[in-house]
């Protein structure tokens, strides 16, 4: 039986039943791997050697492989955030939502490639591989979660995990025909999740269907006294949310997200979803985010201070790598040269500038000004509406190297997503129909501050009624 | 807020040494950049307070017990350098 094409439901449903099928499933999902992964290249490391079955028979994802974004710690396995600078790192703890997964009955199966730290929107910065997009090998899988998503995609992953700072769940998820979930900031303990920007990152599940996403969340969500920016605030069971019923939702639509920069065909995908919620009875509202246009100017402004903060421990003293040099300051120098990737450096420059004497005013205190009014075009706009539909990205997935020598237009892939990690709001990203050339585009559905119920209410009873989703990369 | 972007002085905060040929190019970059950025100075933010975090959580305390921990040797065991229970770095003295 073809396991791998299951979904979390499905397999923790038979394993629960039958828990010989457990190490069935793990051999059928591996053999897929091994049978893809050469042209897709999303993994970094998949797990041999797996635990006794029998233990994770139990509990709400039982038996259920899941792969890990690399920036995430798993005890004893090395976690590297695709940089050469922590080459060898292996954490000796597992980050909390690992820990939870595994309490979950989930197994961990293989680390996902990445955007060096996160840093990117295509996975190219990878200092180790580059992942294509199961849909067209020669584009990229967006990023920086490029490859949770394209391993979901290609079926070499029954569920994944990514994280999101400006877009890197809901982006490749967009480009690669899964749905991607970022979490309200604080639902999901970041305790292990290696830093990019502490006050904008979240983990959150990138799966198949809508429903996989709410099972996942279930687990996931929650206060974690290990991270003292986690939510005290109780989870429900957002399963009870996937009603398919969304009869008087009111969705507003923000004029700021169809205007210049749209694809017409990404536009089109949207225009139909509307029409969509239109005969499923919920009622359409113009919103605006006036602000929109300024996000990612604030988020190139804060997330690059936090980031060259975050990033100012590797220093080849404590974990990774180290080129040795004679004194103490040359070893510093040389270990982060050698070390990191040409967008890390880049962010750690403009970091360290907007936060240098002289400048902090005009660019670190600005933007986190302008971060308010972001924040407060939030408020505003869910005073009239209960979620905000609009497009993911403003294109679908773009060629390999397209846009890696131009850092600025690659910024500007993420203008939709980003504006939900500055306001600390749950987006989620998920299948809404296909470009000309057969490249999946993604709807964006964006809630109130721990409210991702209604995003589930909303995308689940889209996916009741589309069959985008169900659409599979031909991959031989 | 035009500016002559110092990128010496910055790699030099930074704790990065840059090769010649990649100076020029980050320079470029920075700079088209920081012009981007500087889009905001065209927004009046003269009443609006700064927003460092979204979420109204102050100070979260706990309480101090010690409790037994066994990480020591297993941090130290992937550090680059280690001696005994100290990470080992190269002199910092006569630099």
């Amino acid at each position: 039986m073809d396991y791998f094409k299951l979904t979390v439901r499905e397999i923790s449903e038979a394993v629960q039943k039958n828990p010989a099928e457990g190490s069935s499933v793990l051999k059928s999902l591996a053999s897929r791997a091994e049978a893809v992964d050469p042209k897709v290249k999303a993994y970094l490391k998949i797990q041999k050697d797996f635990p006794d079955s029998e233990k994770s028979a139990k509990g709400p994802l039982a038996g259920v492989p899941i792969s890990i974004k690399d920036n995430i710690c798993t005890q004893g396995w090395e976690t590297t955030c695709a940089s050469k600078i922590l080459a060898g790192f292996i954490p000796p703890y597992d980050a909390t939502v690992v820990r939870k997964l595994k309490e979950a009955g989930a197994v961990i199966f293989g680390k996902c490639n990445m955007d060096e730290f996160a840093f990117g929107s295509s996975t190219e910065s990878s200092a180790y591989q580059k992942t294509a997009n199961p849909y067209d090998l020669s584009r990229v899988p967006g990023g920086s979660s490029g490859g949770s998503a394209a391993a979901v995609a290609a079926d070499e992953a029954i569920c994944s995990l990514g994280s999101d700072t400006g877009g890197s769940i809901r982006q490749p998820a967009s480009f690669c025909n899964v749905v991607g979930l970022k979490p309200t900031y604080g639902r999901v303990s970041r305790y292990g999740l290696i830093a990019f920007g502490s006050s904008l990152d979240q983990i959150g599940p990138i799966t198949k269907t809508v429903e996989d996403a709410a099972i996942l969340l279930n687990v996931l969500a929650g206060h974690d006294p290990l991270d003292s920016t986690s939510a005290n605030v109780p989870v429900p069971d957002y399963t009870k949310s996937l009603t398919n019923n969304v009869k008087g939702l009111r969705i507003g639509l923000p004029k700021e997200y169809f205007a210049k920069g749209l694809s017409p065909e990404v536009e089109k995908a949207i225009r139909n979803a509307v029409k969509t919620y239109q005969d499923l009875g919920a009622t359409i509202h113009d919103v605006t985010l006036p602000h929109t246009p300024y996000a990612v100017a604030v988020y190139y402004v804060v997330a690059v201070a936090e980031a060259s903060s975050n990033l100012g421990r590797f220093d080849g003293v404590r974990y990774g790598a180290r080129v040795e040099q004679s004194n103490l300051l040359d070893m510093y120098l040389e270990t982060r040269n050698q070390g990191f990737g040409a967008e890390a450096k880049r962010r750690i420059l403009l970091g360290t500038f907007v936060l240098s004497a002289g400048y902090y005013e005009a660019y670190y205190l600005k933007g986190l000004k302008v971060r308010t009014l972001i924040k407060n075009d939030f408020e505003e706009a869910f005073k009239k509406v209960d979620v905000i539909l609009g497009p993911t990205a403003p294109e679908p997935a773009f060629k390999i190297g397209e846009k890696s020598s131009d850092p600025l237009s690659m910024y500007l892939s993420d203008i939709y997503t980003i504006p939900a990690n500055l306001a600390g709001v749950p987006a989620m990203s998920l299948p809404a129909g296909f470009s000309g050339n057969d490249l999946p585009i993604g709807m964006q559905l964006t809630a109130k501050p721990f409210d991702e119920e209604t995003i589930f209410r909303a995308a689940g009873a889209f996916q009741m009624v589309t069959d985008f989703h169900k659409r599979k990369p031909q991959l031989g | 807020m035009s500016q002559k972007f110092d990128i010496d002085s910055i790699a030099k905060l930074a704790r990065v040494s840059l090769k010649p040929d990649e100076k020029v190019k980050l320079a470029g970059d920075l700079e088209k950049i920081l012009g981007y950025i500087d889009e905001l100075s065209k927004l009046d933010t003269k009443n609006v307070e700064p927003t460092s975090h979204v979420l109204p959580i102050e100070n979260v305390f706990r309480d101090d017990v010690v409790k037994p921990s066994k990480v020591r040797d297993e941090v130290l065991d992937h550090a680059p350098k280690r001696e005994g229970s100290f990470f080992k770095v190269p002199k910092i003295i006569g630099e």
